[in-house]
């Protein structure tokens, strides 16, 4: 039988806050335990909660980002259930009325292809702290830090087919969420989480499958291989006679595996209610009208954008896209040496190439957008070739020059292009290459072009890089030619 | 609507109360009684009437986004019944 | 000095004919040496109040004194007290030393008042009786074998006894009225957000609000210009500005139209307590105000709605109870699940537990629609009787309880205790202001008339309050506890 799968995606996006959801506490990550949970946080009897404008503001600009309704009246939720790392008993969230209605991303696969993909809605909610299960005397330990730190909650619709488009929404949240500023993104610590809902039905079938949701899976690969393996799993359950039930899931990165959290005896019974302590959040239209305005160019317009006005390939404006800051980084490059296309090849090639041998992240590169476009401007100008430029890109990568001019100039890389000069070292290579020579002048002349190279690179080597090689070429051809 | 035992322990176990034999039966015939009281309700025709959350019509109030608490984890943990290392401790959960 | 209302030790602090330290030391030895009798306070913080007091009386010396500057006063134990045990009558909070103050209570420490101690109460503010309270019961001091009134039973009991000058209570469903009431003395609760409930445990926290207890309406307003106000740690405290509540005191009554709900009249309401509060609306006549009677036709589904929103907002307030980072827990816990059950079934009495069971079977799936929701719109129906009501009248008037203080004991199952309430908790529901004030004694117990107003219209109740206090003496009798132990 051939099967379908469907994939839905509910991801936790940690804004980027100075301050919790509910309190005045600091929301940055790795403090010690316990020391950024105030009153509030820890739940302590009698305290309140009072929304953070900021959390708001960027839940708008989401919804605004994905074409989304936005709520003009949003409410807070308590979801109710006794866990250690959720100090008050209960999750403020918002249930019944999120902040954000439905709206779509455009996705781009691997294949240039796009596809659109829904979001039912998206809500904001309070994190939960944390718990630490390293064994102190047999006890685990609860740090409540995190709790009380914005989530921004979004829920797609099930229209993913493969893990490949799973994946790409998820990067396109992450690009968008990262554009605007409103999270790190940051999988590793967390800032972005997703569960995946995977079902698998009988090709053509309409009705959905039975569900699994897999929990906390957080990073793209993970995503990927747990989805992979999680459809496997489903198919070959049913092919075998058996049944998928509705469960949570946990992936295993180590094995490689899903396998069933120990549920309850209990199905959950959250016993939803609007949070008393809270009142409705009422946005008028000057405040979206404000938000609107404030909008950067998101990832699907810059892709656009890089194609229709600066002709790259679909491919490359797509990379270049990616990321903010990645955007960022080419589009000074491209505004310092004024061509897209060679911008585009060195911010892709070399920068790319060094960044991740050095696994850094674009915004911590050591050569910055206005040194890389100063060194393509030298190139195409002609002052150096492309040898000496790789040169140039390799000191400023390491801190040898402020400039690429300044590099050029300490290393003599200026391309030379005087023709006497380049003749005479010529006419001393031919001297001092007779066994080459002979073998060119007996050679059938169509496999003189091959045997050229030889002395091209004999005359670079003699300019140490800097000679002009077009210039080396047509001069050699020449002088060779007249021995014939 | 009739209450049943069932429905009590439910209540507790959802409320995490620790509920014995004996003191069952005594909550099953308080909270029935209560909810008899209560279904006083389903006497009123209510439809189409908006359910009132807070006996105001006011909106939510923003806060600016600022940090205004610092560190006060020895004070907070002075009340609390078990910690080490700055960690609240429980007995240990299983994942 | 102690059967001064607050005014008017406020007025001899002034002219420094006592000074706060004499007045707290005197209010100190007599909780000393009769509330063992009354068991009105849980905690008394002797020191702490004469060191406030020295600093009260240095202030004056220094010229820095306001009104309250160095006025003794009691709080219900429900108010976080930084450094102090708070435990809302409750064993689960036995050994909580709150670590902060709640916003009320540094107003009023920043108004230089001093706190004499923490009074008793039913626990987490459930009950009508104080019976409720892990600390015993209370006793009202114009007769031993009666309740004070509840869930504020001990500011009730206390300021009646001359034990506080005055107090502060709360009021989720009639907690200060009714106390007030049984006790002989003047409450007031606010309309729901002008008083701050940042740092006060919550019960139920659409209904909650603190409030004065005191002898006179004018001691009432002296403590609503302090404690009343906007405060951003509470997302449902009001911006609205706080009027001068004294200077409205003495208005003239004439022209006051006067409301008298007819469902405030009818089965359940004792003939005595009925006569007084008759007796009280003719000295309003005489003042100038006109009667007629009203109709808040939802009034009969107050309880039934209150007894749903109630206990739904408790079963969640009160999860915070787990024993994991305050509270009581539980000895050698086998797993995280035995902690939860045991810490909460050994930390919290039996109402409590009720009504945690109440709120959570109503919010649970399939009974949601029928208890909760429906509840939320008799709420709304019950706010609109109140609003049609004042277009056309004023106020309100009516008993603040059917009945004068019941004996202790006498109220076996809870329903019965609930329908005491009849009176006092649509009021809550409705987000309204509403004061009781003594208004006359039943077999020597007392009456209470309650005034109801709409949404921020205390100065209004507080003036009408007054004026029925210019004309009459209630406000001023004293239970026998009082005099023979003078």
């Amino acid at each position: 039988m051939q099967w379908e799968t469907v994939i839905g995606l509910e991801v936790h996006v940690q804004l980027a806050t100075r301050s919790k959801i509910f309190s005045g506490a600091p929301t940055a990550f790795g403090a010690e335990p316990n020391t950024q949970a105030c009153a509030v946080d820890l739940g302590l009897p009698g305290v309140l909660p009072v929304v953070n404008e900021q959390a708001v503001a960027m839940a708008v600009q989401f919804g605004l980002a994905v074409h989304a309704e936005i709520a003009e009246v949003s409410i807070f939720d308590r979801k109710n259930y006794f866990y250690p790392d959720l100090p008050k008993g209960y999750q403020t969230s918002q249930m019944y009325h999120p902040i954000v209605g439905p709206g779509e991303v455009e996705v781009t696969l691997d294949d240039d292809t796009t596809r659109r993909i829904r979001i039912h809605h998206a809500h904001l909610e309070e994190d939960a702290g944390k718990s630490l299960h390293e064994d102190i005397h047999g006890m685990t330990g609860i740090d409540l830090n995190r709790a009380g730190t914005p989530l921004l909650e979004i829920v797609s619709e099930p229209d993913m087919r493969n893990a490949k488009e799973a994946v790409a929404y998820l990067k396109a949240l992450h690009s968008i969420v990262t554009y605007l500023g409103i999270s790190d993104g940051n999988m590793a610590e967390g800032s972005m989480r997703c569960d995946v809902n995977v079902s698998v039905r009988p090709k053509g079938q309409e009705a959905f499958g039975t569900r699994a949701e897999i929990k906390n899976v957080n990073s793209f690969r993970f995503v990927e291989r747990a989805i992979a393996f999680e459809v496997e799993r489903q198919i070959e359950l049913i092919e075998d006679g058996g049944k998928v039930v509705q469960e949570t899931r946990l992936y295993d990165p180590d094995r490689d595996e899903t396998r069933s959290m120990r549920t309850k005896e209990e199905a959950n019974d959250y016993r939803y209610f609007p949070c008393p302590d809270l009142l409705p959040v009422v946005l008028d239209q000057a405040y979206l009208d404000h938000l609107r305005g404030q909008l950067p160019e998101l990832p699907a317009d810059k892709r656009e954008r890089f194609q229709s006005a600066l002709g790259l390939s679909a491919y490359d404006a797509s990379v270049l896209s990616a990321s903010r800051e990645m955007a960022e980084f080419f589009e000074e490059t491209f505004d310092v040496c004024g061509d897209a296309k060679q911008a585009a090849n060195w911010v892709q090639g070399e920068l790319s190439g060094a960044l991740n041998r050095e696994n850094l992240g674009v915004a911590q590169s050591p050569i910055t957008a206005r040194q890389l476009g100063e060194l393509i401007a030298r190139v195409i100008d002609g002052t150096i070739n492309g040898k000496a430029a790789k040169q140039v890109f390799q000191a400023l990568w390491n801190g040898q020059g402020e400039s690429a001019d300044e590099v050029i100039e300490s290393k003599g890389l200026k391309q030379v292009t005087d023709t006497g000069a380049i003749e005479a070292m010529i006419d001393q290579v031919i001297q001092e290459s007779p066994v080459q020579v002979a073998q060119y002048r007996d050679a059938e002349p169509d496999k003189r072009g091959k045997m050229i190279g030889y002395f091209v690179g004999q005359v670079m080597k003699a300019s140490r890089g800097t000679a002009n090689p077009q210039q080396v070429n047509g001069l050699l051809k020449e002088k060779l030619d007249a021995l014939v | 609507m009739a209450l049943e035992e069932s429905h009590v322990r439910r209540a507790a176990h959802l409320a995490r109360l620790a509920i014995s034999d004996d003191q069952a039966s005594g909550f099953v015939e308080d909270l029935s009684q209560i909810l008899a009281m209560v279904d006083e309700l389903q006497r009123l025709d209510t439809d189409g009437v908006a359910p009132l959350a807070h006996p105001l019509d006011a909106t939510q109030r923003l806060r600016p986004d600022e940090v205004t608490e610092s560190d006060q984890r020895e004070r907070f943990q002075q009340c609390a019944p078990a910690v080490e290392n700055g960690l609240y401790l429980v007995p240990r959960v299983v994942e | 000095m102690h059967d001064q209302t607050l005014t008017q030790l406020a007025a001899a602090l002034a002219s420094g004919e006592l000074s706060s330290r004499e007045l707290t030391a005197h209010y100190l030895k007599r909780i000393e040496r009769f509330d063992g009798t009354l068991n009105s306070y849980i905690t008394v913080t002797a020191d702490q109040a004469l060191e406030r007091a020295e600093a009260a009386d240095k202030a004056r010396a220094a010229g820095k004194a306001g009104l309250l500057t160095g006025i003794p006063l009691a709080l219900k134990d429900i108010f976080c007290t930084q450094g102090v045990k708070t435990t809302c009558g409750s064993k689960m909070l036995d050994n909580f030393i709150a670590p902060y103050d709640a916003t009320v209570v540094e107003r009023l420490s920043a108004a230089g008042t001093v706190s004499l101690g923490k009074t008793n109460m039913d626990e987490f503010a459930m009950g009508s009786s104080n019976e409720n309270s892990h600390y015993g019961a209370v006793k009202n001091p114009w007769d031993l074998s009666a309740v004070p009134g509840g869930s504020s039973g001990g500011s009730a009991a206390a300021v009646a006894a001359d034990l506080a000058p005055a107090a502060l209570g709360t009021d989720t469903g009639g907690s200060i009225r009714q106390p007030a009431a049984f006790c002989g003395i003047t409450g007031l609760k606010p309309t729901y957000g002008r008083v701050s409930r940042f740092g006060i445990i919550a019960y139920a926290s659409s209904l909650d609000q603190a409030g004065p207890m005191a002898r006179s309406a004018e001691d009432c307003a002296h403590l609503m210009n302090v404690i009343s106000g906007h405060d951003g740690r509470d997302s449902t405290s009001v911006t609205r500005g706080v009027p001068d509540y004294t200077e409205t005191l003495g208005a003239p009554l004439s022209g006051l139209k006067i409301g008298l709900p007819k469902e405030y009249f009818g089965d359940g309401l004792t003939t005595e307590v009925e006569q007084a509060v008759r007796e009280a609306i003719k000295v309003y006549e005489s003042l100038g105000a006109t009667v007629r009677e009203v109709s808040l036709p939802h009034t009969h589904y107050a309880i039934p709605a209150y007894y749903v929103i109630a206990p739904a907002e408790a079963s969640s307030n009160l999860s915070r109870y787990d024993g994991v980072r305050f509270g009581h827990r539980c000895d050698d816990p086998s797993d995280l699940f035995d902690l939860y059950t045991r810490s909460r079934a050994e930390g919290f009495g039996d109402e409590v537990k009720r009504r945690i069971l109440i709120g959570t079977h109503t919010l649970s799936e399939g009974f949601f629609d029928a208890y909760y929701k429906k509840a939320q719109q008799v709420r709304r129906l019950i706010r609109q009787d109140f609003l049609d009501a004042f277009e056309e009248v004023d106020v309100l008037m009516g008993p603040a309880s059917p009945t004068p203080a019941f004996d202790l004991g006498a109220k076996k199952d809870p329903v019965s205790m609930y329908l005491q309430d009849i009176y006092t908790i649509a009021v809550n529901l409705a987000g309204i202001p509403g004061i009781s004030i003594p208004a006359g004694l039943a077999a020597n117990r007392p009456v209470g008339l309650q005034i109801l107003g709409t949404h921020f219209a205390e100065a209004k109740l507080l003036n009408v309050a007054h004026q029925f206090q210019q004309a009459t003496d209630w406000h001023l009798q004293r239970p026998a506890f009082a005099l023979e132990n003078a």
